[in-house]
C-alpha cells in the first residue's frame, strides 16, 4: 500500500490541473453571481484551490513547509469569513437585500 | 483499481461539485455543494499523504466555516428576494475571461511542471501531526503568533460590526 501511495507522484500534474480548474471556477462565480454570500463562498473556493496546489507541491518536493502555509491560509480564510459575514449582516440591515448591485452608494 | 484512477475520479467529482456551487440558483444548495467540494478536496489530501490537513480541512471548513455560512443564510431569510440574473453579456464575457485565465495558467505551466516526471525522494511521514507540529513551533513560530493576533482582531471586528447600532451609540 505504501509503495502505491508513493507512486501517486506520477499523476501529480492532474492535481495541479484540478487546483487551477477550481480557482477558475471560483473566479467565474465571483464575476457572474450577484448574491454577496455566494461571492464569499466563491472566494473560499479559490482559497481552497490554492491550498490544494500547496499540498501538491509539498508532495512534489517531499517537504512539509507548504503544509504549514496551508494552516495559515485556513486561519486567514476563517478570519475573512467572520468579518465578511458580519459586514454582510450590517449591509442587509441597511438595505434589506444582499444583492451587490444595490451596494453602489460610494459611486453616487 | 489503481490509485491513479481513484484520484482522477475524485478530482473530476471535485470539479463537478465546484461547478454546481457556482451554477445552482439557490444559495443553500450552493453551501451544501461547497461542503461536498471540501470533502472531496480532503480526499485528495489523503491521496497525497497529507492526512492531518485532510482532517483539519473537514473540521475547520466543512465543520465551522460552512456552518457559519448556513447560519447567516438562515438568519437573513432570503426566500422572498430572488437573486436577479446576470445579463447574458456579463455571463459570456466572464466565461471568456475565466476560460482565458485557465488556458494561460495551463500554458504557462505546460513546459515546467506538467512535463517533469522527476520527484523528490518521498518521505512518508510528511503529513503527520508530529512533523507539522515540529515545523509550526520551531521554524514558523512567529507567523503562528501573528496569526493569533489576526484572529483576535477578526473576532473583535466581527462582534463590533454585527452589533446593533443603538448599542454602539450608547
Amino acid at each position: 500500500m505504501t509503495a502505491d501511495v508513493n507512486n501517486i507522484g506520477t499523476s501529480l500534474d492532474f492535481f495541479v490541473i484540478v487546483a487551477i480548474a477550481l480557482f477558475v471556477i471560483g473566479a467565474f462565480g465571483v464575476l457572474t453571481r450577484k448574491n454577496m454570500i455566494v461571492l464569499l463562498m466563491c472566494i473560499e473556493l479559490m482559497l481552497n484551490s490554492v491550498n490544494l496546489l500547496l499540498v501538491t507541491f509539498s508532495k512534489y518536493h517531499g517537504a512539509a513547509d507548504a503544509q504549514v502555509f496551508v494552516f495559515f491560509i485556513v486561519v486567514v480564510a476563517a478570519a475573512e469569513a467572520t468579518v465578511g459575514l458580519s459586514i454582510l449582516i450590517m449591509a442587509y440591515r441597511n438595505r434589506k437585500s444582499i444583492d451587490i448591485e444595490l451596494f453602489n452608494k460610494l459611486k453616487d | 483499481m489503481s490509485l491513479q484512477i481513484i484520484s482522477i475520479i475524485l478530482g473530476s467529482l471535485t470539479i463537478a461539485s465546484a461547478l454546481m456551487v457556482v451554477l445552482s440558483k439557490h444559495p443553500i444548495r450552493s453551501v451544501i455543494f461547497l461542503v461536498v467540494t471540501f470533502f472531496f478536496i480532503s480526499s485528495l489530501y489523503i491521496l497525497m499523504n497529507a492526512q492531518f490537513l485532510a482532517i483539519v480541512n473537514i473540521i475547520v471548513y466543512a465543520g465551522a466555516i460552512m456552518v457559519l455560512f448556513l447560519f447567516v443564510l438562515m438568519l437573513l431569510n432570503l426566500n422572498k428576494t430572488a437573486e436577479p440574473e446576470s445579463s447574458l453579456m456579463v455571463k459570456l464575457s466572464s466565461l471568456i475571461a475565466a476560460g482565458g485565465l485557465f488556458l494561460v495558467i495551463i500554458a504557462a505551466l505546460k513546459d515546467s511542471i506538467l512535463l517533469s516526471k522527476t520527484y523528490a525522494p518521498q518521505n512518508e511521514a510528511i503529513g503527520t501531526v508530529q512533523s507539522l507540529g515540529n515545523l509550526l513551533f520551531s521554524k514558523y513560530v512567529v507567523p503562528f503568533e501573528v496569526s493569533s493576533i489576526l484572529f483576535i482582531a477578526a473576532m473583535v471586528g466581527a462582534v463590533l460590526l454585527a452589533k446593533r447600532e443603538k448599542q454602539i451609540i450608547d
